[in-house]
């Protein structure tokens, strides 16, 4: 390769699109790391903290597209408190002062405020996607800036934020020069939307596949909606509550009719079921489902629904779909690859939807599957081995019992041996969630054979320091991993500092770990961020001289080449 | 240091089973049932010693009132009975792990009306239903022990429910963050259940309902989900423990060294001066003073939760007066 000029290198490089190989392109040999670097648009950061912006822009200046991930994953189930940081602000702004001819900007836990959508939407001329993951902190204000400013717009994806809605007119801020729009995704929006400017955006966009409405858009509109975009791929019908007089649902159902390239499906936030069935048309055609929050449709009517899509590659479902119900999933849907079974009743009443008999049936029936999340009451360790036989391929394999400490509920056993078989049988498992009753022998499974696993999350498990020793040692590409109440302490954290090096970052939340050993941590190893983050006064924290008994609410640390950070708030503290 | 100033009656409507009062030389495990937020650290480790005491503990109360289904608060202590009171006011704390402090009044003193008045009539706590809302806000010492207080209560639990006793499900103990279920989904399911309650067959709870929660002085704001609660009392207790650090400065921080920062001059100020008041905003946008309505009507209308200084709720004070003037009083029961 030595032999080529540049630019040939540069050619060959473009084919390679994926963030993991490009990274080890950079690091064969000087001339390769400066061609790829110069030739680089896309870069993913998986810690917003762990680079700055200066840095990114020293080293790929002709960056088009930045993906930026801030607060820890537990940060979504209120274990982090709001301010913590994670904030885009100074990104935007570094990148806005270098005249970067940025594109796309995919944001995931990070607090965005009015201010940055105002700024961003100014800075780049050629800004084309935005993508709000878990975002917070902005409001329909900021929106408004995006679609007025941005000329380009291609996507506008919101997904799942804490959107302040000011109920204002953000969707007639789109210029009627626009008609660019591919994706518009606003269902995490909870107010009323300007329909008539909606139903002229969307006639006006030939282009748009993706259309996810809120729950504020009334079924009749929905019909006009899908009338003007017969071309959408994927759609979020939004409530899609009815009744709608007759003649409004004979008209959706025509409108229906027409969607034939409609693959995805979400939404249904109050649907009623017996309106499904105008979708039975179309589902012969669906990959993608999402009834995950359609709270009101019971077990015989998603049967219904689901027996018609025989395509089904992802299906996002309640538990309110039952054993019964997987039962048909599997038998129906040979093509599924992802199943998310989320739980109706959080409050654990007792109500038994699904079981393990429902896993086992999808196991046995979708040979496909690779991912699954999966809420239930109880477990067995005979059920996980027998999904281990069947189902060798899980790449992520995530279950969550909603009792902590629950074991086989057959035998009263730890679950040690159903996890130990989905660990052994899965070689390439690379995302692990574990709930139930588990001892330390989990974790040995867990290093002896996880060797691809990635991110492991621990809830309540474990005996003593041993069981994190295991996955510390034998998780050679372990990435993420968060832990809350379980017994792990001092010395499983210390005991092998440069393995955080090969990490992003470790969570313990109320865990055995000490004031003592987070500071001796953050002493070993200063190219770590070891941040606690207290609930009470921080600096009562320094003057106790106890600091070997003094146990840490919550730990996060984190590799980072830029050191501390300047914005943290008073209740961090990082060592 | 924690004395009790109160009647009988308010101990069989009002204090819900879970909480607990607490005592510094740890005899028993006390419940905080007042409207200022009085910094109450849990103390698991008492746990254990606590049912050895609890033949020698003095009683205030109905001997029936012993309730064995409450065992099932995460990270709280062994199961107590309601009525569980100290009839003296003990020594300031000395030796107690984590410093915690709690004063149980319900006595209105003064113009302020006591947030424990105003559930009197409309708390829906009955013996058979368990605190639901036990927020795991805890200290980080308290929480070592979360495990075995977890399994303690699992445990006990699953006892219970083979011998048949009846719980509301929607009283089940909760711990902070799990289920493992983005707030974003928590919250939009409960806006589509709470639409459609009266078709659900037979399903026991809504879901979450969260709400932020901030506090005068407080540096961050916090959410609770209201529907791990079931009265004024639990949520009370709740927000204590959760703000219960920035009232008292020097509170424990892991509970550890805590009781030596401790003075008994600021507690006792704050029992007797509290100036915090919880207050709400509600759909309409107006503030009002937590505890006016009845439990199931605020849940349903609380967009969000404040916790305000005294001065501050002044404004609100007086229309709470007037309506608990034509509150009716329960009587006593004897």
């Amino acid at each position: 390769m030595n032999y080529f000029p540049d630019e040939v290198i540069e050619h060959v490089f473009d084919f390679v699109t994926s963030q993991r190989d490009r990274n080890a392109i950079s690091l064969v040999c000087k001339s390769w790391y400066k061609i790829e670097r110069y030739s680089r648009q896309r870069v993913f950061i998986g810690n917003c903290y762990a680079i700055n912006p200066e840095r990114l822009l020293g080293r790929f200046p002709c960056l088009r597209s930045l993906t930026l991930k801030g607060k820890p994953h537990f940060a979504d189930f209120n274990l982090v408190p709001h301010e913590w940081g994670g904030f885009v602000q100074p990104w935007i702004e570094a990148l806005a002062r270098s005249r970067l001819g940025l594109e796309e900007l995919r944001l995931k836990r990070m607090v965005v405020t009015d201010v940055s959508l105002e700024l961003l939407s100014r800075s780049f001329p050629n800004f084309k996607s935005l993508v709000l993951v878990s975002c917070e902190g902005f409001t329909t204000d900021g929106l408004a800036s995006i679609a007025a400013n941005c000329r380009h717009l291609r996507d506008l994806d919101l997904q799942e934020n804490e959107i302040d809605d000011h109920r204002g007119q953000w969707l007639s801020c789109f210029p009627d020069t626009c008609t660019t729009l591919v994706t518009l995704n606003f269902a995490c929006l909870e107010g009323e939307t300007n329909l008539v400017a909606l139903e002229r955006l969307v006639a006006r966009s030939p282009n748009l596949k993706s259309l996810k409405l809120n729950r504020a858009v009334p079924l009749d509109a929905l019909a006009r909606l899908m009338v003007c975009a017969p071309q959408i791929v994927d759609l979020g019908v939004g409530s899609y509550e009815n009744d709608p007089d007759s003649e409004s649902y004979l008209k959706l159902q025509a409108a229906i009719k027409k969607c034939t390239s409609l693959k995805r499906l979400s939404g249904f936030l109050e649907a009623s079921p017996h309106c499904l069935s105008a979708f039975h048309p179309i589902c012969h055609n669906l990959t993608s489902l999402n009834l995950s929050y359609a709270a009101e449709i019971h077990g015989s009517h998603l049967i219904k629904l689901i027996q018609h899509c025989k395509k089904l590659q992802r299906l996002w479902i309640l538990d309110s779909i039952g054993d019964k119900g997987l039962a048909v999933v599997a038998s129906t849907c040979k093509e599924l690859q992802e199943l998310r079974v989320f739980p109706t009743d959080l409050l654990g009443g007792g109500n038994t939807a699904v079981t393990e008999d429902g896993l086992v049936a999808i196991s046995a029936g979708c040979p496909k599957l690779h991912s699954i999340l999966y809420f239930c009451q109880q477990m067995t360790n005979a059920a996980l081995i027998t999904v281990a036989k069947n189902c060798p391929n899980f790449i992520r394999f995530r279950l969550c019992i909603l009792e902590p400490n629950k074991p086989d509920h057959v035998t009263s056993q730890p679950l040690d041996e159903g996890f130990g078989a989905i660990v052994q049988a899965c070689k390439n498992l690379r995302r692990l969630s574990l709930s139930g009753l588990l001892t330390d022998q989990v974790f040995q499974y867990i290093g002896m054979y996880a060797t691809q696993l990635e991110m492991l999350s621990i809830a309540f498990a474990g005996d003593t320091d041993k069981g994190m020793l295991y996955v510390l040692n034998g998780c050679k590409k372990m990435r993420k991993l968060e832990i809350r109440d379980s017994p792990f302490g001092d010395t499983a954290l210390l005991a092998d500092v440069n393995k955080y090096q090969t990490m992003r970052s470790l969570w313990m939340s109320s865990c055995e770990v000490t004031l003592g050993g987070c500071k001796r941590l953050a002493q070993k190893a200063p190219w770590l961020n070891v941040e606690i983050i207290n609930e009470n006064d921080n600096n009562r924290m320094e003057e106790n001289g106890h600091e070997g008994r003094q146990k840490v609410d919550k730990l996060y640390l984190y590799r980072t080449v830029v050191g501390t950070r300047t914005d943290a708030p008073p209740f961090v503290w990082i060592l | 240091m924690s004395y009790r100033l109160l009647s009988v009656d308010k101990e069989d409507l009002a204090t819900p089973p879970g909480l607990k009062e607490r005592n510094y030389l740890g005899l028993s495990d006390c419940s905080s049932v007042d409207s200022s937020t009085i910094p109450n650290v849990v103390v698991p480790e008492i746990e254990k010693s606590n049912l050895n005491f609890k033949a020698t503990e003095l009683r205030l109360g109905l001997p029936e009132s012993q309730s064995p289904e409450r065992e099932t608060d995460f990270g709280l202590l062994s199961p107590r009975t309601p009525d569980e009171k100290l009839l003296f006011p003990l020594l300031p704390c000395k030796d107690h792990a984590s410093g915690a402090t709690t004063v149980h009044k319900n006595v209105v003193s003064g113009n302020k009306r006591g947030f424990s008045d105003t559930w009197d009539e409309f708390s829906a706590v009955k013996g058979s239903v368990r605190p639901g809302g036990i927020n795991m806000m805890l200290s980080p010492k308290v929480t070592s022990n979360t495990k075995n207080d977890v399994k303690k209560c699992i445990q006990e639990e699953r006892s219970n429910a083979k011998s048949g006793l009846k719980h509301a499900p929607a009283a089940k103990a909760q711990v902070v963050g799990w289920p493992p279920i983005r707030s974003y989904r928590k919250n939009t399911m409960a806006s589509s259940t709470s639409k459609n309650t009266d078709e659900v067959d037979g399903k026991p709870g809504l879901g979450p309902l969260f709400v932020k929660v901030s506090m005068d002085g407080a540096p961050y704001l916090r959410k609770v989900d209201l529907r791990t609660y079931t009265s004024y009392p639990q949520l009370s207790s709740a927000l204590e423990k959760m703000f219960s650090c920035f009232t008292l400065g020097q509170c424990g921080l892991h509970g550890a060294q805590g009781r030596e920062r401790l003075s008994e001059i600021k507690l006792k100020d704050l029992l007797h001066g509290s100036e915090f008041v919880l207050t709400y905003e509600d759909k309409d946008g107006d503030w009002m003073l937590v505890g006016d309505v009845p439990w199931e009507i605020f849940t349903e209308t609380c967009r969000k939760l404040k916790i305000m200084t005294g001065s501050d709720s002044i404004g609100l004070a007086p229309r709470a007066m007037e309506k608990s003037k034509n509150k009716e009083r329960i009587p006593l029961r004897a």
